[in-house]
C-alpha cells in the first residue's frame, strides 16, 4: 500500500512534526560555540534571547499573519518587570523570569483584545500605539524605571542559590540557551498542534475557517498571549543578564529590527530566528561600533533587497536550492 | 475659559492642516493601491529639508522655496513608485511593510549624511511673522497662513476629485479596480500620479509644518504614529475621511497637550483606540 499516493501523503503529514536529525544542529552549535569561543559567551547570551524574541513574532506573523509593529512592547514590559523587581530587593531570577512572561502575557492579552478586531493598516497603527504608549509612559514614570538614563541598580541572584552570574557570561550562556530551548520546545509544540495548523488556516483563508467553525478570534487571542509571554521572557533574559533596562527595549527600532532579523532568516519557518538572528547580531556587533548611524542606511538596504528578491530569507533560498 | 479654547481650537487647526497634508496623500495610496506605505514620512521630512536649506543655506525667499519642496517631493517619489512600490500593490501586507521600513531605516542615514544629524530651523519670512489682528483677538500669523494655506488645498483637492475628469478616474478605480482597467482607464499611469501627488502635498505638509514637526533624521520614524492614525481614523482610500480625523487628531491632540502637559499623547492614543473599536474601518470607511 506504500505506493498508494493517498497513504504515502498521509504519512507525509503524520511525519512532518516528527523531530529531524537537523533540528539537533542549532543546538550543538551553540553547546560547541560555548567551549570553542569563551570570550564571546555574552554576545551568545545576548544572541539566544534575541532569538526567543523573533522566534515569538514569528509565531504572530509568520504563523498567524498579524503583521505587528509593537512587538517590542512585551520585550520591553518583561524587560522592566524583571529588571524593577530585582532592582527593588527580589533578584531570584527564575521567578522573576516567570513573573515577566506573566505580566507581558496579560500586557499582550488585553491589548489584544482590542487589537485583533481591527486588521490591516487599523491593526498595524493599534500595535504601533500599544508599544509607544508603553514607551511614553516608561519615560514618565522615572521613579519606577529611571526614565531616559535606564533603569540601574539591578540585584539578580545566583539561579538555584548556586550558579553566579559571572563576568565572563557563562552561566548567562547557559541560562539563556535553556530558555531559549524550553522556549523553542513550547513554539515547536504549538505551531504542528491542530491549533497551530488553524492559525495558518486563518491566515490563508479567514472565510473559510470561519465556515469550518474554528474560532477564528479567540485562537488569535491566544497565540497573541503566547507571543507576548515568550517575547517578555526574551525580555527578562537581556535584564537579567545586562543587569540593565532601556527605554529602548520598548521602541519601534527594536520592533523593527525583529522583523529584520525574521525576515533574513524566513518568516514562518520557526527557524528563521535561529539563522537571522546571530547573522544580524554578530554583523551589528563588528560594524555598528564603526559607523552607528549609516549602520542603518545598510539595514535599510538589506530589508528592501530581501523583500524584492530573496523572499523567504536565508532558508527560502535553501529550500529553492534543494527543489 | 474662552481664551484657553479659542487658542487651542486656532493651534489645532494648525496642526491638523499639516496633519492632512501629510496624510491624505498615504490614504489614497492605501484605499488606491492596497499598499501599506510606512515611508509615506519620509516624502514630508524631504519637503522640509529641501525647503529649509533653501531658504537658510542659499537664501530663496519662503514663497518660492515651497512649492520647490511640493515639487521636489512629487518627483523623487516617481523612481520609488517605479522601481520599486509598483511590484508590491494589492500584495502581502507583510511585504509592504518590510519594504518600506527597510525605506524608513534608510532615509534616516541619508538624511543624517546629507543633511546632518541636528533639527533644522525654519524662519518665517518677515511678512509671516508677527501676528495679525482679527479685530476681537490677535493671532500668530505663520499659524494663520498655516490654517488658510490648508484650507485652500483641502478645497482644491476636493474640486479636483470630484469635478475633473482625473479624480473621477480615481474614484473610479477605488471603487472597482478592474471595472476602470476594463473601461480603459491606464490605472498603472493613474497610480503613478496619485502617488506622486500624495507624495508632493506630504511634501508641502512637511515643509509648511517644518516648526510643528520638527525637521530632524528621524522624522519618518518619530511620527509615523501620527500619520498613521490620521489614516486609520479617518478610513481608507477618502479625502474627506482623513481630513475630519486630521481636525479630530490635531485638535484634541493640542487641547490635551495644553491642558495636562505631560500627560498628553496618552489621551490621543487612548481617544484612537476607543474610536477603532467602535468603528474598526475607521470613520468614513467601508465595511
Amino acid at each position: 500500500m506504500a505506493s498508494d499516493p493517498r497513504s504515502a501523503a498521509i504519512d507525509a503529514f503524520a511525519r512532518r512534526h516528527r523531530y529531524h536529525r537537523l533540528e539537533a544542529v542549532p543546538w550543538l552549535i551553540a553547546v560547541a560555540l560555548y567551549f570553542a569561543l569563551p570570550g564571546y559567551l555574552p554576545l551568545g547570551a545576548q544572541i539566544f534571547a534575541t532569538i526567543l524574541f523573533v522566534l515569538s513574532a514569528d509565531l504572530v506573523l509568520g504563523y498567524a499573519g498579524i503583521v505587528t509593529l509593537g512587538q517590542a512592547a512585551f520585550f520591553g514590559t518583561g524587560a522592566y518587570a524583571a529588571g524593577i523587581l530585582a532592582a527593588n530587593g527580589w533578584g531570584e531570577p527564575l521567578s522573576g523570569l516567570l513573573f515577566a512572561s506573566a505580566m507581558a502575557a496579560v500586557v499582550g492579552f488585553l491589548s489584544g483584545l482590542i487589537i485583533l478586531r481591527t486588521s490591516g493598516l487599523a491593526l498595524l497603527m493599534q500595535t504601533l500605539v500599544v508599544a509607544t504608549t508603553l514607551y511614553e509612559a516608561a519615560n514618565k514614570a522615572s521613579f519606577l524605571t529611571g526614565g531616559d538614563d535606564g533603569l540601574q541598580g539591578m540585584e539578580v541572584w545566583p539561579i538555584f542559590g548556586l550558579f553566579r552570574f559571572d563576568m565572563f557570561g557563562r552561566v548567562a550562556y547557559v541560562y539563556c540557551l535553556v530558555v531559549l530551548f524550553l522556549g523553542w520546545l513550547v513554539a515547536r509544540q504549538l505551531v504542528h498542534s491542530p491549533f497551530g495548523r488553524s492559525l495558518t488556516g486563518a491566515r490563508e483563508n479567514t472565510g473559510r475557517m470561519h465556515a469550518i467553525g474554528a474560532p477564528v478570534a479567540f485562537r488569535r487571542l491566544i497565540v497573541y498571549t503566547i507571543s507576548a509571554a515568550l517575547a517578555g521572557a526574551s525580555g527578562a533574559l537581556i535584564a537579567q543578564t545586562t543587569s540593565f533596562v532601556g527605554l529602548t527595549s520598548l521602541s519601534l527600532e527594536r520592533s523593527g529590527n525583529a522583523l529584520i532579523m525574521l525576515i533574513i532568516g524566513g518568516v514562518g519557518r520557526l527557524y528563521g530566528a535561529f539563522i537571522g538572528v546571530p547573522l544580524f547580531m554578530v554583523a551589528q556587533d563588528r560594524f555598528s561600533e564603526v559607523d552607528p548611524v549609516y549602520w542603518y542606511f545598510w539595514l535599510g538596504l538589506l530589508m528592501v533587497v530581501v523583500v524584492v528578491f530573496a523572499r523567504g530569507g536565508v532558508l527560502g533560498l535553501f529550500e529553492r536550492f534543494w527543489r | 475659559m474662552i481664551e484657553a479654547i479659542v487658542s487651542i481650537g486656532f493651534h489645532g487647526l494648525a496642526f491638523a492642516m499639516v496633519l492632512y497634508l501629510i496624510s491624505v496623500g498615504l490614504s489614497v495610496t492605501m484605499g488606491l493601491m492596497g499598499f501599506v506605505n510606512l515611508a509615506h514620512g519620509v516624502f514630508a521630512m524631504l519637503g522640509g529639508y529641501v525647503m529649509t536649506r533653501l531658504m537658510n543655506r542659499y537664501g530663496v525667499p519662503f514663497a518660492l522655496a515651497l512649492p520647490a519642496a511640493a515639487i521636489a517631493s512629487a518627483l523623487a517619489s516617481i523612481p520609488l513608485e517605479r522601481v520599486l512600490y509598483r511590484r508590491f500593490y494589492g500584495g502581502e501586507e507583510l511585504d509592504q511593510v518590510l519594504l518600506t521600513m527597510g525605506l524608513i531605516f534608510m532615509s534616516v542615514a541619508g538624511a543624517t549624511y546629507v543633511w546632518g544629524p541636528l533639527t533644522q530651523h525654519m524662519e518665517p519670512p518677515a511678512w509671516l511673522s508677527g501676528q495679525v489682528d482679527l479685530g476681537f483677538r490677535s493671532f500668530p500669523a505663520y499659524r494663520s497662513f498655516l490654517i488658510v494655506c490648508g484650507a485652500v488645498l483641502v478645497t482644491g483637492l476636493w474640486l479636483g476629485l470630484e469635478r475633473t475628469r482625473f479624480g473621477a478616474q480615481i474614484r473610479a478605480a477605488v471603487d472597482n479596480l478592474r471595472m476602470a482597467q476594463s473601461v480603459g482607464i491606464n490605472t498603472s499611469r493613474l497610480f503613478m500620479l496619485t502617488f506622486a501627488l500624495g507624495s508632493g502635498l506630504a511634501g508641502l505638509g512637511g515643509a509648511l509644518g517644518a516648526d510643528l514637526l520638527a525637521i530632524s533624521p528621524s522624522y519618518a520614524m518619530q511620527y509615523l504614529v501620527y500619520f498613521i492614525i490620521v489614516v486609520a481614523v479617518g478610513g481608507l482610500g477618502s479625502i474627506r475621511g482623513p481630513f475630519v480625523a486630521a481636525l479630530l487628531i490635531g485638535v484634541a491632540d493640542t487641547g490635551f497637550k495644553y491642558l495636562l502637559p505631560g500627560l498628553g499623547a496618552f489621551f490621543i492614543y487612548a481617544l484612537t483606540m476607543v474610536l477603532l473599536l467602535w468603528r474598526p474601518q475607521g470613520l468614513f470607511g467601508r465595511a
